[in-house]
């Protein structure tokens, strides 16, 4: 079950450290703030989102001011500022899935979690929300549910009430 | 059939791995590239190819990279632009999952040119899939030599690094691009200096689109005359649409530009017609930034010219009746469709988008959303469309970075064409709410459809 606590103890393990170190590796000397995004994402897969602790952490890592951790933080909508549900539900409310029902799948999406957008079952398990546009369009409705960011198209009530069974059902047999 | 230049072999098993792509004939424009060609001769076939940007504007790759800065001792930089976040577009996405080898390709091909030693591709977050599916294509072109150092032995480096976005529209946008490559926030520069002077790092940078620097490949394999047969007009070769909305078979086509929309949206090769037997009453042709169309115009100038998908026929009419060809992100609304809600839709996006910068876009994003908010769910008043026209108006082309336009130009062009569904909303707010407008007098029907 997920924690939910205001801040988190942090500390990155050695082999996160060593694919940091290789992310690095991908900008110039000098340059290493490039690295910033992916280690980021990183961290937020660990760590289910991303406290204060752990940007505080990042900084120190990359050697930046925590403000230049934080302001990236509050720009890019994948990086959750609160806790999270394990299972982020991000459903596509842009223009071309709204032609094809994307609104409707919301709808029972929030019916069947019982919760409202941004907010976490009891069990810690799901949250969801409507993120805009996710570049397939043409296959909607769809979602995506990090930290992978596997894609899930051509929605039906059905298909939504079987994902979320078998996402139920996997983390009852852990 | 139409001729594929870029997915010839696309539904080849095993097209993504290098093994089955190089058996196709894949890496064959590199090998052309460095053993045969100088950096200024494969210019020279881009150039002479005709190619346009295909992330948007449209803008002459040749001549993009003939102003690319080359300063003694000072690092260059190709950037690949696959933040593809352009409702309706979907095309690079498709590309990098089904046939990632043809982008490592051109990324090659286009890095030689450019004299770039190391060349990066910004995927969007969300595509993480994309980004494992493209750093594994990365290794397997290293192992087989066709990256790192002496390329081929031909004595050219070269590295391809993959860097995620984090999710924000704004950082299609090239120069916000590389302020979030840089490990920023995604707020866009001021222009000039120009990336191609001062770019990633202040230094000279290329930014292009997936298909764009994919396209390099059929350009170099075949050269660029041969290329520059294909299409039509000032519109050469081949463009990727990504065909959504209301369409019996959505999906990414490869056209040969100067095909008919007609043809595009009726006949089975391509969209296969409406689904669900209904009638099309509008399209956005190319990425929710461009103007909606009637279906009366969309398929015939308001000349009764028939219109092609190039980038002249579709812009014929200028705003008044035409659109652009854009990203190629083809969406099509059915007489089920509410004009009103889907620009309030495309509204809410562009507020949502907006980085605030600049007053006009950051605040008239906000009050076009609010005031379609208020006609959509009927509390508008009559004076609000003129209101709608005048935010639009105020945004247009007095901001730091054209997302301003992006978000004016698809509300004022409903107001234009769509005005009575508009008018129709305000004055019956009740019935707006149980019930949509319909086709209206705008879908001029077709008689018969395209068949092959
Ligand atoms: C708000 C905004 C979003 C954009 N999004 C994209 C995008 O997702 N992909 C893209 O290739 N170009 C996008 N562009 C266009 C780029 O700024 C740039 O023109 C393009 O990447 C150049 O490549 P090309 O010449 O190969 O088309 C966007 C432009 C704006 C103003
Ligand atoms: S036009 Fe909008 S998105 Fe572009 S720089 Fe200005 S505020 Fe930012």
């Amino acid at each position: 079950m997920l924690k939910v606590t205001e801040n988190q103890e942090v500390n990155f393990s050695e082999e996160m450290l060593a694919q940091f170190g290789e992310i690095v590796s991908h900008y110039p000397e000098g340059r290493e703030k490039s690295a910033l995004l992916p280690i980021m994402h990183l961290v937020q897969k660990e760590y289910g989102w991303m406290s204060v602790n752990a940007m505080d952490k990042i900084a120190e890592y990359l050697n930046l001011q925590s403000i230049e951790v934080y302001e990236v933080a509050t720009f890019y909508t994948m990086f959750h500022l609160s806790p999270k549900g394990k299972y982020v539900l991000d459903i596509c409310r842009t223009g071309p899935c709204c032609l094809v029902g994307a609104e409707k799948i919301m709808e029972h999406i929030e019916k069947t979690l019982g919760v409202k957008e941004g907010e976490v079952t009891e069990d810690g398990l799901f949250s969801w929300r409507g993120v805009e546009c996710i570049a397939a369009c043409g296959f909607g409705p769809v979602l995506q549910i990090g930290p992978e960011y596997t894609f899930y198209e051509n929605l039906t009530v059905e298909k939504v009430d079987q994902l979320i069974a078998e996402l139920r059902k996997k983390e009852q047999e852990k | 059939m139409s001729r594929k230049l870029l997915y010839e072999h696309i539904n080849v098993p095993g097209i993504e791995t290098f093994e089955v792509y190089r058996q196709k004939g894949g890496y064959r424009a590199v090998e052309k590239a460095l053993s045969s060609m100088s950096p200024e001769d494969v210019l020279e076939e881009v150039k002479a190819s005709g190619l346009r940007g295909r992330g948007g504007a449209g803008f002459p790759t040749g001549m993009k990279w003939s102003f690319l800065a080359k300063p003694e001792g000072v690092p260059r930089h190709l950037v690949c632009n696959a933040d593809e976040s352009e409702p309706g577009t979907f095309k690079d996405r498709h590309l990098m999952t089904f046939i990632p080898h043809l982008l490592i390709e051109g990324m090659i091909i286009s890095s030689f040119a450019l004299g770039a030693k190391d060349s990066y591709i910004y995927v969007r977050g969300e595509m993480m899939p994309q980004i494992r599916i493209l750093e594994k294509a990365i290794a397997e072109a290293k192992e087989a030599g066709f990256l790192g150092e002496n390329i081929l032995g031909k004595g050219y480096d070269l590295e391809i690094h993959v860097s995620p976005g984090a999710g924000a529209y704004i950082c299609g946008e090239e120069t916000a691009l590389l302020e979030s490559l840089e490990g920023k926030r995604g707020n866009p520069r001021i222009k000039p200096p120009f990336p191609a002077v001062s770019g990633l790092y202040n230094r000279p940078t290329v930014v292009n689109n997936v298909e764009t620097i994919s396209a390099t490949v059929p350009i170099i394999n075949d050269g660029g005359e041969e290329y520059a047969k294909v299409g039509e007009g000032r519109s050469t070769g081949t463009k990727l649409i990504s065909a959504c909305g209301n369409l019996k078979k959505p999906g990414v086509y490869e056209i040969e530009m100067g095909l008919s929309v007609e043809e595009f949206i009726y006949s089975d090769e391509y969209c296969g017609g409406i689904a669900r037997g209904k009638q099309l009453k509008a399209v956005v042709a190319g990425g929710s930034s461009v103007p909606i169309l009637p279906a009366n115009l969309i398929t015939t100038t308001a000349n009764g010219e028939k219109r092609l998908m190039t980038y002249e026929s579709l812009a014929e009419g200028g705003f008044e009746t035409g659109t652009m060809l854009g990203s190629g992100g083809f969406i099509a609304f059915d007489e089920d469709q509410c004009i009103v809600r889907n620009t309030l839709n495309f509204a809410r996006f562009y507020a949502h988008e907006s980085c605030g910068q600049c007053s006009p876009c950051r605040e008239g994003t906000f009050w076009l959303d609010k005031v379609l908010y208020d006609i959509e769910y009927g509390k508008g008043s009559q004076s609000d469309i003129d209101l709608l026209v005048n935010i639009a108006h105020n945004i247009e082309g007095n901001t730091i970075c054209p997302l301003g336009d992006a978000a004016a130009w698809p509300v004022a062009s409903a107001v234009r064409h769509f005005r009575e569904e508009f008018e129709w909303h305000i004055s019956h707010p009740e019935e707006a709410q149980t019930r949509n407008f319909g086709v209206g007098p705008y879908a001029d029907p077709l008689v018969s459809t395209v068949t092959e």
